[in-house]
């Protein structure tokens, strides 16, 4: 069944606070085998300008996608998560994610269209801090596929 | 910000150090743990091979991430990188045994976009198994 194209420019409530943990910083970037201290040592984060540790820059994906969630689990909308693949993803920085940073995420429908047979949503979500300053928005492209033929998947 | 590269001593089809990134299975049940995306395609192969892939595959953000770093390592401040985007367009593909796969990064100063801000676009590279991985991968760095 195709998506509800009336969905296109809806906005979601924004999310409650997601607080960036210096530990989870740390976390990610071992898991990306990334050695910048800025990324681990305040003392070198602050040597570059920076408050605290900064977050890789893909840090923030885990924050909006799950925001995004409440796009994509929204029954009314009809997207078969099962068939969801990642498409596209962007991200347009204010600023690095820091940690200490208390983050909400805004998400927005941006575009719902069907092209050969796949089901395609652009999601938008606008990253800002605890005082209400933009940090950072999130562009994701989700491709429900007609048939599961396996490429593609990311 | 502080980025170590100088916009002034930059040219359009300047290339950065190039990079490869090991991705083992290992790999992936750390990135599972620290992003939070725990989807079944990449560490069960059973799982995979059901829904039609030929293994696990690597996430496709944890491929995003690797190639950024080619351009994060050359500028010395990650918050250079004032934008990124990528297509995810082939898996990497990685099989279970001690080696994995590679991703290889390649990247190169594509154009220079404001005098005044000091913006370059960077075109990234990325391939796994002779195979492009991402496509349309681009960063905006804003430069010393």
């Amino acid at each position: 069944m195709p998506l509800d194209q009336s969905f296109a420019g809806r906005s979601y409530p924004p999310t409650e606070p997601y607080e960036v943990g210096r530990e989870k910083i740390r976390e990610f970037a071992e898991a990306i085998g990334d050695p910048n201290p800025a990324y681990t040592d305040p003392e070198a984060a602050r040597a570059l300008g920076h408050e605290d540790v900064i977050a890789p820059p893909t840090f923030v994906f885990a924050i909006t996608f799950q925001a995004a969630g409440q796009v994509i689990q929204d029954p009314k909308l009809g997207l078969d998560y099962a068939r969801v693949v990642h498409g596209d993803q962007r991200f347009v920085y204010t600023r690095p994610v820091r940690a200490g940073d208390r983050l909400t995420v805004t998400s927005v429908i941006e575009t719902v269209r069907s092209m050969a047979g796949n089901e395609i949503l652009d999601v938008r979500g606008e990253v800002h801090d605890a005082a209400g300053e933009h940090v950072v928005t999130a562009y994701t492209k989700l491709v429900a596929r007609q048939k599961d033929d396996g490429e593609d998947r990311a | 910000m502080t980025a170590q590269i100088a916009y002034a001593e930059v040219a359009t089809g300047d290339e950065l150090p190039s990079a490869v990134f090991p991705v083992t299975r290992e790999t992936l049940v750390r990135y599972a743990g620290a992003s939070g995306d725990f989807n079944p395609i990449h560490w069960n192969e059973r799982f995979a091979k059901e829904v039609g892939l030929p293994d696990v595959i690597a996430h496709g953000m944890f491929t995003m991430a690797a190639a950024i770093r080619v351009v994060t390592d050359w500028a010395g401040d990650p918050a250079a990188v004032v934008e990124y985007g990528v297509r995810f367009t082939k898996p990497v593909v990685v099989p279970d045994d001690d080696t994995g796969a590679r991703i290889e990064v390649s990247a190169t100063v594509a154009a220079k976009l404001d005098d005044e801000a000091r913006t370059v676009r960077v075109d990234l590279i990325a391939r796994s198994a002779g195979q492009k991985v991402l496509g349309m991968a681009r960063a905006v760095v804003r430069l010393a």
